[in-house]
């Protein structure tokens, strides 16, 4: 048996409201509270993004918050993971018409899963996560296998990543 | 002579929801001054409400915030309807304020759990938020969405709630209440809490009239203010109590919204049982001309829309002004002269909501 560490069995997640209504964020809170409780999981929720693994961003990206927001994703150690929550962190979402609106975080930083919803629902979320984390562990044992910018979008709790499916099945941890 | 120095609170940080960055001006531990600088969440809202049509601005009005979305909506909609003359039913004035007050039940339970996670009593944010969960239950049952209804619209509300459904919402209600009871006795006597909150973030009547302060903040310091009273959608028939405290402090602002969650529950369950039958929504044609301020009591304060129309499907302006915008000035005020560690405790206390701020 393996003794390297398995980074997907506990995914710190640093959480980022970038331009958000507070929607996902407080969907987002309520992951960590008994109802979801996403500990169980290993999912622990950080304010140090040098802590982080996981960057769960809720909001479109504004002028004033691009640097930020990049700040922040800089500060993650490799390798990390971008999680996208809700439609305004995906594509602008109601947003997209705003004067000062850039769009959905892909403009600034490259993101891995696209979670949809306004607000997300907290199950979709939890499922977001838990698949950032078999990215995490793919890009964990082959930084290369998996490159940003082929992003996997949450449809249904039982679809397989896409970017987990390129390396061999019996690598692929159980997140669960 | 001691070195003053500036320390950046946020705009990402671990206390705070929401970015906003507060610069601190410090000597030693005491902060001399706080200066706000906004914008991180500036979406341009106002704007986009131009070139949306105006039945559209409905839902653009509720991801104002997504804590108080039913009231932003519900603000928006009775705005255009004094602007149109419309008479929402008796049916969909109550079904607006069971929303509401339902809304203002877990806003209020959200901002304590986050006070409470703010001074590192984690346990009793955890249990808030579990009671939180029912009332979100609630909303998905009888609207849909969790947090986002989208149940409000000009004329009346899209939904009704069936009989049926009334009386698993009221057996919620009194689980919701009996939860409360037996958790929120922990947070106004616990020995640690009373440390970190009674006589902390001291705001004087005259100062939060001066500073223009709305909402729980003014209602602690001994401001009887609360729109609730001066009666709309079904407030009137429901023999509204305002809560009103005279101690200014932290304390006080979580003593005034724990009582208002006992009076909203109360009031939410006798508009359930007291609701008529009818129409829940009336048809309407045309377009919205004039302006009007639109004015509501949001969980965090007075909430006001001001709308002008020119007779065509866009708006000419929509113009918000959100209780949190209005109690920013009482909250530097606030931390003038407090200890760095009491900064969390007094931010968190007014319940700061900066989406809404800055829109």
């Amino acid at each position: 048996m393996s003794t390297t560490p398995k980074l997907s069995k506990s995914p710190w997640v640093v959480h980022f409201n970038c331009n958000s209504c507070n929607g996902c964020d407080i969907e987002f809170l309520a992951l960590l509270t008994p109802h979801y409780d996403v500990e169980r999981f290993g999912i622990v929720h950080v304010g140090n993004p040098k802590h982080a693994d996981v960057l769960v961003v809720t909001g479109s990206v504004n002028h004033r918050n691009a640097r930020v927001l990049k700040n922040v994703y800089d500060q993650i150690p490799d390798p990390k993971v971008v999680v996208a929550m809700g439609v305004c962190a995906s594509t602008g979402g109601i947003f997209a018409d705003g004067y000062n609106v850039l769009g959905g975080i892909a403009k600034v930083i490259p993101v891995d899963v696209y979670v949809p919803g306004c607000a997300s629902r907290p199950e979709a979320m939890m499922d977001g996560i838990v698949k950032a984390a078999v990215i995490l562990e793919a890009k964990r044992r082959n930084p290369k296998a998996v490159q940003a910018g082929q992003p996997v979008v949450v449809r249904t709790p039982s679809a397989a990543p896409a970017a987990a499916a390129a390396i061999p099945q019996k690598e692929i941890p159980q997140p669960c | 002579m001691i070195r003053r120095n500036t320390i950046p609170f946020g705009p990402q940080h671990p206390v705070l929801p929401e970015p906003i960055q507060l610069r601190l001006v410090m000597e030693d531990e005491k902060i001399i001054e706080a200066l706000p600088a906004i914008g991180y969440i500036h979406r341009g809202l106002e704007k986009i409400a131009e070139k949306k049509d105006f039945i559209q601005d409905v839902y653009l009005a509720e991801r104002i915030c997504g804590i108080c979305s039913f009231m932003h909506s519900q603000n928006y909609c009775q705005g255009i309807e004094s602007l149109m003359n419309l008479t929402v039913p008796d049916r969909g004035r109550y079904l607006r304020t069971i929303w509401a007050e339902i809304h203002r039940v877990h806003s209020h339970l959200l901002a304590l759990g986050l006070l409470a996670d703010s001074f590192g009593f984690e346990n009793l944010f955890m249990q808030l938020w579990r009671t939180r969960e029912i009332i979100l239950d609630i909303m998905e049952q009888t609207a849909g969405g969790r947090v986002m209804l989208g149940t409000c619209c000009i004329g009346g509300v899209r939904k009704d709630i069936s009989s049926a459904q009334a009386t698993v919402v009221l057996r919620q209600l009194d689980q919701v209440q009996k939860e409360c009871d037996e958790i929120l006795p922990a947070l106004l006597n616990d020995y640690s809490v009373k440390q970190r909150t009674v006589g902390v973030g001291v705001l004087p009547r005259d100062k939060a009239h001066e500073l223009g302060a709305v909402g729980p903040v003014a209602r602690a310091s001994g401001i009887g203010m609360d729109y609730r009273e001066q009666g709309y959608a079904a407030y009137p028939d429901l023999g509204f109590k305002k809560v009103v405290e005279t101690a200014g402090d932290c304390y006080a602002r979580t003593l005034v919204r724990v009582k208002e969650i006992a009076e909203s529950i109360r009031m939410a369950r006798l508009a359930l049982e007291k609701a008529p039958q009818g129409p829940i929504a009336v048809p309407f044609k045309g377009n919205p001309t004039g302006e009007v301020l639109a004015r509501i009591e949001q969980p965090r304060g007075e909430l006001n829309f001001y709308i002008k129309g020119n007779g065509t499907r866009n708006l000419e302006r929509f113009r918000v002004r959100t209780p949190t915008f209005a109690n920013l000035p009482p909250l530097l005020h606030m931390l003038t002269g407090c200890q760095l560690a009491d900064v969390p405790v007094i931010a968190l206390s007014i319940d700061p909501c900066i989406s809404c701020t800055e829109r």
